[in-house]
C-alpha cells in the first residue's frame, strides 16, 4: 500500500479525532473516535466503511483553503482505491481495471469478439429460440468457468482483507449485521434520512441512494432470474425459450429496468459531483463500469423484446459478451466494493 | 441585480442567517452582507457544536428535562451575577421553541458526541457541526429569496438623527452604497482586530491566538459606536481559553483545545509553576486558563505529564512533544532542562497517597506544603516518557457590544434608533456581561436573530 495514502488519511484521522462533529453522518466516525492512534489497518478498515457520501466534507470547517486542508471522503477514497488493488487477486490485473475505462472498453470488445468467435466456430446447434444461435452446452462451457472464476478471485481477496485487518471467526450476528445495514444502505441515509451530499455540493440528496438500490436490486433480480432459468432446466427439464409469466422473465425483466435506471443515474451524478471529493484516478474505471452495467441490462432487455427478430443473434452475441467481460472482472471493478463493504461492516460489527 | 432591498443583514454567522430568514419569511427582501468569501462565510459559528436548550421533557436529541430555573441557575454561576436577568429569562424561554424552528429551516441533530456526555441534558448538537448548519440555513435563506454578497465589508452606517440612511461596503477594490429601510447588525466581536485587542488588553494581546474567524474586526461595532449608539459590556474583556501554542493564528477551531491540565503541572517559560492545575473538573476551569496563561512571560505555559496520564483525556489535534527524560523534554519545549527537574521533583515529593485517584471526579488526590498546591489529581509525574504541550491563550469573543432591548432594537442617547436591530455576539454584552455558559453564544445569536429579523420586518413593510 503507498504509504502517503495512508499517512494522508492518518493526519486527517487525527483531526477528525479532535473534533468529532461528524460522529453521527456514518459508521466511519464511531470507529475512528474507538482509537487514539491508527495503524496502517485501522486506516484501511476505516476507508471501506466510508461510502464518500461527502457529508462530512461539505460540514466541515477545515477544508482547503484552511491550512489543515480536510478532505476525508478523498482521502479515504484513495486508500480505499488502493486497498482493493492491493488485496486483489490476481492483483495486475486489478490495477489495470480499476482505473481505467478504456481497458474496461477493451475487455467487453473482447468478450463480444470471443462470443462471435464461438458462434462460428461450434457446429450449428439445434436448439431453439437463443439455443439456436449457441448451443446450451457451449453457453455453460464458456460462463461455468467465467462465473466461477471471480468467486473464488474474491474469496482469495476478502481473505487477504480480513486477514490484514485482524478479523476473527466471523460471527453470525456480524453476518446479520453488515447485511442489515447493506440492505438499508443505512449508511447513505446520511444519519438524518435526508441522503448524501454528492451531485450538489452541501445540498442533501437521495438521488444517489436510490440509484444504487435500483442497480443493486436490478442486480439481484437479474441473478434470480438466471438462477431461476438454470433451475427450470436441470431440475424441471424445461429449457428456455420462456414467456412472460416465467420466473426468469419476472424477475429478469424488471430487474434489467432498474439496472439500466439506476447505471443511467449512477452515471448521470456522477458527472455532476466534483471529482476532487473522491480518487479522481480511479474515475474513468468507474465510468466505464457504470457504463458496462448499463450496456449488460440494455442489451438484456433488447434480447427480450427484439428477440424473435433477425437482430437477435447480433444481440445475444453482444449480450454475451457484456455479460462475460462483467464477470471476468467483477474482483477487478467497482464491483468488487460491495464485497469489500460487506466484510469492512462486519468488522465493524466485531468491533 | 436588485438594488433595492427592504432590509439589510450585516454579516452571514448564525445571528444574521436567522434574522435573514425570519424577514423574508415576513415577506421582505433582505440582503446578506457577508464580509468573508464564500468558503470561510458563517464567522464563528462555522466552529460551534451545539446551542443550549430549555425543555420541560425529552426533546429531539435531549434527554430528560432542563427547566428555566435551572437554565438560569447555570448562566448566573459563570457570570458572577452579571446577567440582565430579565433578558436571560426571556432568551432561555425562547429556545425551547427554536429547535423545531431549527430543524424546519434545515438543521439537522445528534445526540451528545462522545466525550461530551456532560451536556447530553443541556445542549442539544449539530449534527456535522456549525458549518453543517450555516450551509442548511444558506441554502433555505437562498430558497427565500434572500441575496447574499460575499466579500462585502460593511464599512460605515450612515446616520441621520435617529435612523440609518446608508451602508457602505467594500466589494474588492469598490465601495457601494445602499439604502435599505432597515438594518441588522449581526457581524460579532472584534476579536480579530489584534491592534483593538492591544490597545484594550494591552501588549500581551499581540501573542494570543485567535479560536474563530479572522473576519471579525469590529468595523460596524467601532463605527456605530463613534457615533454614539449605546455600548454595553466592558471593553477590556475577552472570553479566552488555553489552546495548543501551535495552533494557527486565527480560525484553529475546537480541535486546538487542550484536555490535559488537570492530569499536568503548567509551568512557564521560566519552568515555575503558577496555579492549582487540579482547581476542579476541566469543563468549570476551561476559561480561567485563558487568562492564566495571559498573565504569564511572553503569554506562554506548558503543560508536562507522564505516560501514566496519557490517555485520560480527549486527543488534539497535535501530537504532545515526546521524550524520554525530563531535560530532553525541556530542550525541545526551550525550557531551562534544570528548572524543569527542580520544579517537577518537588511537586513529586509534595504528592501524598495516590491510591485515591479518580480521573472523572474531584478525588481530593492533593499536594502536601506546596505552593501553589494542586489539590486534585496529584499524582507524581515519574513514568517516562514524558509528554509536553505549549500553551497560549486562545481568544473566543470580546465582551464590548450594541446594548439593545427586549426586541432586539439599538438606541442612541435615550431614543431608540428608529430602524436599527442588532443580534448575536454582537449584542451578547446585553445578557451576559462576562463569563460564558457553553452552547449560550448560539442560543443567543437564534433567539434575538429572529426577533431581529421579525421586528425589521415589520418595521419594513
Ligand atoms: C471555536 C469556537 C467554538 C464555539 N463553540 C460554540 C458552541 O458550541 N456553542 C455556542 O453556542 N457557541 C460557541 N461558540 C461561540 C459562537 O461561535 C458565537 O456565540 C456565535 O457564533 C455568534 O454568532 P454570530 O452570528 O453573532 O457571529 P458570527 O457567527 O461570528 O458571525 C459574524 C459574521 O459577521 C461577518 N462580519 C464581520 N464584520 C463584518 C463587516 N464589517 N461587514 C460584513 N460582515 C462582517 C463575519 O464574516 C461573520 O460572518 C464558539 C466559538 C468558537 C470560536
Ligand atoms: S471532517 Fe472536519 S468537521 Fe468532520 S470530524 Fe473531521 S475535522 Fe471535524
Ligand atoms: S464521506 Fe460520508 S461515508 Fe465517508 S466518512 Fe464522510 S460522512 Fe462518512
Amino acid at each position: 500500500m503507498q504509504t502517503e495514502l495512508i499517512q494522508e488519511a492518518r493526519r486527517q484521522a487525527e483531526i477528525c479525532n479532535a473534533c468529532r462533529y461528524c460522529e453521527g453522518y456514518c459508521s466511519v466516525f464511531p470507529a475512528l473516535h474507538a482509537n487514539r492512534a491508527f495503524s496502517d489497518a485501522d486506516i484501511t478498515q476505516l476507508a471501506n466503511l466510508c461510502h464518500n457520501c461527502r457529508g462530512c466534507y461539505y460540514a466541515c470547517q477545515y477544508t482547503a483553503p484552511h491550512e489543515f486542508d480536510l478532505n476525508l471522503p478523498k482521502a479515504l477514497a484513495e486508500v480505499r482505491q488502493a486497498s482493493w488493488e492491493d488485496y486483489a487477486w490476481p492483483q495486475p490485473v486489478a490495477r489495470v481495471f480499476h482505473k481505467s475505462g478504456a481497458a474496461l472498453a477493451v475487455a467487453t470488445i473482447l468478450g463480444f469478439a470471443l462470443i462471435f468467435a464461438a458462434i462460428r466456430a461450434l457446429p450449428e446447434p439445434t436448439g431453439q429460440g437463443f439455443y439456436a444461435v449457441m448451443s446450451h452446452s457451449a453457453m455453460v462451457a464458456i460462463f461455468l468457468p467465467a462465473f466461477l472464476f471471480p468467486l473464488m478471485s474474491l474469496a482469495v481477496s476478502l481473505r487477504r482483507y480480513w486477514r490484514a485487518m485482524g478479523g476473527g471467526v466471523v460471527t453470525v450476528s456480524a453476518i446479520k449485521s453488515a447485511f442489515g445495514s447493506a440492505a438499508r444502505m443505512q449508511n447513505l441515509s446520511g444519519g438524518h434520512g435526508d441522503g448524501c451530499n454528492f451531485e450538489d455540493e452541501d445540498r442533501f440528496s437521495q438521488a444517489r441512494r436510490h440509484a444504487h438500490h435500483a442497480v443493486m436490486y436490478g442486480f439481484v433480480l437479474c441473478f434470480l432470474s438466471t438462477s431461476s432459468g438454470t433451475v427450470l432446466h436441470y431440475v424441471f427439464d424445461m429449457p428456455a425459450p420462456y414467456g412472460f409469466w416465467s420466473l426468469p422473465k419476472l424477475f429478469g425483466v424488471p430487474g434489467g429496468i432498474l439496472m439500466v435506471i439506476g447505471a443511467l443515474g449512477l452515471a448521470g451524478l456522477k458527472l455532476q459531483a466534483d471529482p476532487k471529493l473522491g480518487d479522481a484516478s480511479a474515475w474513468g474505471g468507474e465510468m466505464g463500469f457504470n457504463l458496462l452495467l448499463f450496456f449488460v441490462a440494455a442489451t438484456g432487455l433488447a434480447l427480450y423484446w427484439l428477440g424473435a427478430s433477425t437482430a437477435m443473434p447480433a444481440l445475444l452475441a453482444l449480450h454475451l459478451g457484456s455479460v462475460l467481460a462483467f464477470f471476468l472482472l467483477t474482483p477487478f471493478t467497482k464491483m468488487a466494493h460491495g464485497f469489500y463493504r460487506l466484510a469492512a461492516l462486519m468488522r465493524d460489527a466485531e468491533r | 441585480m436588485n438594488t433595492s432591498f427592504d432590509i439589510a443583514v450585516i454579516g452571514g454567522g448564525n445571528a444574521a442567517l436567522c434574522a435573514a430568514m425570519t424577514a423574508a419569511e415576513a415577506g421582505a427582501r433582505v440582503i446578506i452582507l457577508e464580509a468573508a468569501p464564500k468558503p470561510y462565510r458563517g464567522g464563528n459559528s462555522r466552529h460551534t457544536r451545539n446551542f443550549r436548550c430549555m425543555h420541560s421533557g425529552p426533546l429531539g436529541p435531549l434527554i430528560e428535562s432542563y427547566c428555566e430555573d435551572e437554565y438560569l441557575d447555570d448562566l448566573l454561576k459563570v457570570t458572577g451575577g452579571k446577567t440582565d436577568e430579565a433578558l436571560a429569562r426571556m432568551v432561555i424561554r425562547s429556545s425551547e421553541e427554536c429547535l423545531p424552528w431549527m430543524e424546519e429551516h434545515g438543521v439537522r441533530f445528534q445526540p451528545s458526541l462522545s466525550g461530551t456526555l456532560s451536556l447530553a441534558r443541556t445542549n442539544a448538537f449539530f449534527l456535522g457541526g456549525g458549518k453543517s448548519l450555516v450551509n442548511a440555513y444558506y441554502r433555505t435563506a437562498a430558497s427565500l429569496g434572500v441575496e447574499v454578497r460575499y466579500e462585502a465589508k460593511v464599512t460605515h452606517l450612515e446616520m441621520e438623527d435617529d435612523r440609518v440612511v446608508g451602508i457602505d461596503y467594500t466589494h474588492g477594490s469598490e465601495t457601494h452604497r445602499i439604502a435599505p429601510k432597515a438594518v441588522v447588525v449581526a457581524s460579532g466581536g472584534f476579536q480579530a482586530d489584534i491592534d483593538w485587542l492591544a490597545r484594550a488588553w494591552g501588549p500581551a494581546a499581540r501573542n494570543f491566538l485567535i479560536r474563530g474567524t479572522p473576519y471579525n474586526r469590529g468595523e460596524v461595532l467601532s463605527d456605530l459606536l463613534d457615533q454614539g449608539i449605546e455600548q454595553v459590556g466592558d471593553p477590556t474583556q475577552c472570553h479566552a481559553v488555553a489552546i495548543d501554542g501551535r495552533a494557527p493564528k486565527f480560525d484553529g477551531g475546537i480541535v486546538t483545545r487542550l484536555d490535559c491540565v488537570p492530569f499536568s503541572i503548567v509551568v512557564n517559560k521560566d519552568g515555575d509553576r503558577f496555579y492549582d492545575e487540579g482547581e476542579d473538573v476541566w469543563p468549570k476551569r476551561y476559561a480561567i486558563w485563558g487568562r492564566l496563561v495571559a498573565n504569564e512571560p511572553d503569554q506562554v505555559g506548558f503543560a508536562i505529564i507522564d505516560s501514566k496520564a496519557i490517555d485520560l483525556f480527549m486527543p488534539s489535534v497535535f501530537p504532545p512533544i515526546k521524550a524520554d527524560t525530563l531535560e530532553e523534554l525541556a530542550a525541545n519545549l526551550e525550557l531551562p532542562p534544570e528548572k524543569l527537574r527542580a520544579t517537577v521533583e518537588a511537586f513529586n515529593a509534595a504528592c501524598g497517597d495516590t491510591s485515591g485517584f479518580m480521573p472523572t471526579e474531584l478525588d481530593g488526590v492533593a499536594t502536601n506544603g506546596l505552593s501553589p498546591p494542586k489539590t486534585n489529581w496529584a499524582r507524581p509525574i515519574s513514568d517516562p516518557p514524558f509528554y509536553g504541550y505549549s500553551l497560549k491563550t486562545g481568544v473566543t469573543f470580546t465582551y464590548l457590544g450594541l446594548k439593545v432591548d427586549e426586541t432586539a432594537q439599538c438606541s442612541i442617547g435615550n431614543r431608540p434608533v428608529a430602524n436599527l436591530w442588532a443580534a448575536g455576539e454582537t449584542m451578547a454584552g446585553s445578557i451576559l456581561g462576562q463569563g460564558y455558559l457553553a452552547g449560550f453564544g448560539m442560543t443567543i445569536g437564534t433567539v434575538f436573530g429572529r426577533i431581529a429579523g421579525r421586528e425589521a420586518a415589520a418595521f419594513a413593510n
